[in-house]
């Protein structure tokens, strides 16, 4: 349980943290929290020569409004965003989806960025960005790049980040207006990596019709996914007509990748799926209907 | 792969040392400071026996290298308490039977200061929430959970 031997790098800025990289290629991985790469790591799953420990990178810390946005930098820990009121009145959904991610432990020290760019499908962070619509910021020696969430999770663990590209931060486009946000997950033991579960962004017009709406869900697939069939079938109808019930086996009807293992075959995990979403949905709606 | 210089205060004490950049916080603490307390279970995250506190934020000493904790502020369960001075949470852990082989509770003991600490008042779901990162194979967790319970009862009882 012991990591293979490695040589350690602290650069201070960006810039020098991805020159490290584009020199060093494919041996060298970057280091945030360690919470997912470590116990890689220690269980030989993973092997790299160099570790580019990010810890002295200011310039990757911080939150703060950016035009419609709320930006998140890669290096800020889950800990600063579950206790910043700022996420809780700009993105509602990060806020509500940090304290299911594993124990404040681990969120001391865990990042948004490690999180994003580990790309577990069970985990909370993918889902909520591709919920929202999310935007991430990205460097390498070619320049800068802005990567939609939609074109960012690729598979099992991977990212459309390059090897030596390294994730700035995340622009979460604040939702204005009537609406309602929730997530639910089913794990087996608080803290857990969830078996599945949803996320639900809706916004209401005036006459209580679903203005626009966005159904994530976690666990499901190799990677995070959206509900797309039922949002669409949503939007533009009264709350009242919904059944969520019907908005929860529409969103995980286009599954056809539902992971199976020894905690739950895919069948329990697709039910359990659609559950999430109906009472996801209807918590969203409810505090979107008071606003 | 080249050694690195450290300088660590640990409980107060500085050590420095010259680490193996792959050496984990809790390798350093037991083997480079003789601070045996730090437990080591899993090695991997999961169950929490090798809890410090690193500038105050309890964390998985498994998952920190000791070289991203230079120039931090380590405390172990040897800077808690003593054998003849138990800390308020060791002892209403004595008191309640919160522990029996006693392999996981440094692990404990530091999590739920940390988390007394940031939560002086807390409700029984708080009080699992908190306690949810740390495993326990033998006492069982209802003598844990009352031991947390008295102890945040007594610091509210002291603060008045
Ligand atoms: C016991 C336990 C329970 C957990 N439970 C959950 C859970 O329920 N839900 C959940 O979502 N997560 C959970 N996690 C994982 C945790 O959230 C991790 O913190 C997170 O996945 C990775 O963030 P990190 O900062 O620790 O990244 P690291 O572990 O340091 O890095 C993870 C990956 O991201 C890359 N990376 C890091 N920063 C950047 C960057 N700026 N640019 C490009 N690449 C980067 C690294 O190279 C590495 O590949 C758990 C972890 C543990 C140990
Ligand atoms: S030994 Fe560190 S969490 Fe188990
Ligand atoms: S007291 Fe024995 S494992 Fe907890």
């Amino acid at each position: 349980m012991k990591p293979a031997p490695f040589d350690y790098h602290v650069p201070e800025s960006v810039d020098d943290a991805v020159g490290l990289l584009a020199s060093l290629g494919d041996t060298a991985k970057l280091l945030a929290g360690g919470q997912s790469l470590v116990p890689m790591l220690a269980l030989r799953l993973a092997v790299f020569e160099h570790l580019v420990d990010l810890r002295r990178v200011e310039e990757l810390r911080g939150i703060e409004r950016r035009n419609g946005s709320l930006w998140v930098g890669a290096g800020t820990r889950q800990a600063v965003i579950e206790a910043s009121d700022e996420v809780r009145a700009a993105a509602p959904l990060l806020a509500q989806a940090t304290p299911l991610i594993g124990h404040f432990q681990i969120r001391n020290r865990g990042t948004v960025g490690g999180s994003l760019a580990h790309a577990d499908s069970a985990a909370e962070y993918p889902a909520v960005a591709l919920t929202l619509d999310a935007e991430l910021e990205a460097q390498s020696p070619r320049g800068r790049r802005t990567i939609p969430a939609t074109e960012f999770f690729t598979g099992v663990w991977s990212t459309a980040l390059d090897e030596d590209e390294l994730l700035l931060g995340v622009l979460l486009p604040v939702w204005e207006g009537r609406c309602g946000f929730a997530i639910e997950e089913l794990a087996r033991r608080h803290g857990d990596f969830a078996l599945a579960g949803a996320t639900v962004a809706v916004e209401l017009d005036c006459d209580d019709r679903v203005a626009r709406c966005a159904i994530g869900l976690l666990g499901l697939d190799s990677v995070p996914r959206r509900g797309s069939a039922a949002e669409t079938a949503a939007v533009g109808r009264a709350i009242h007509e919904l059944d969520p019930q019907e908005i929860g086996r529409a969103a995980v009807a286009e599954l056809d990748n539902v992971p199976a293992d020894l905690h739950a075959p895919a069948d329990y995990r697709r039910r359990v799926g659609a559950e999430m979403v109906s009472r996801a949905w209807t918590r969203a709606v409810e505090e979107a209907g008071r606003g | 792969m080249a050694d690195v210089e450290v300088e660590i205060r640990v409980n107060g004490q500085p050590r420095r040392a010259s680490v193996e950049p792959r050496r984990t916080l809790a390798d350093f603490l037991r083997e480079q400071c003789g601070l045996t307390g730090t437990h080591l279970g899993c090695e991997h995250g999961v169950c929490g026996a090798c809890t410090v506190l690193v500038d105050g934020d309890a964390v998985r000493s498994c998952l920190v290298f000791a070289v991203q904790a230079e120039g931090a502020e380590v405390t172990t369960i040897e800077g808690i308490g003593a054998p003849d001075e138990l800390s308020p949470v060791q002892a209403a852990f004595r008191d309640h039977h919160g522990l029996q082989c006693g392999f996981c509770t440094p692990g404990f003991v530091v999590s739920v200061t940390a988390f007394l600490r940031d939560h002086p008042n807390p409700t029984d779901d708080e009080i699992r929430d908190g306690l949810s990162g740390n495993l326990c194979r033998c006492t069982g967790y209802q003598g844990i959970l009352a031991a947390v319970r008295a102890a945040a009862a007594g610091a509210q009882a002291t603060t008045g």
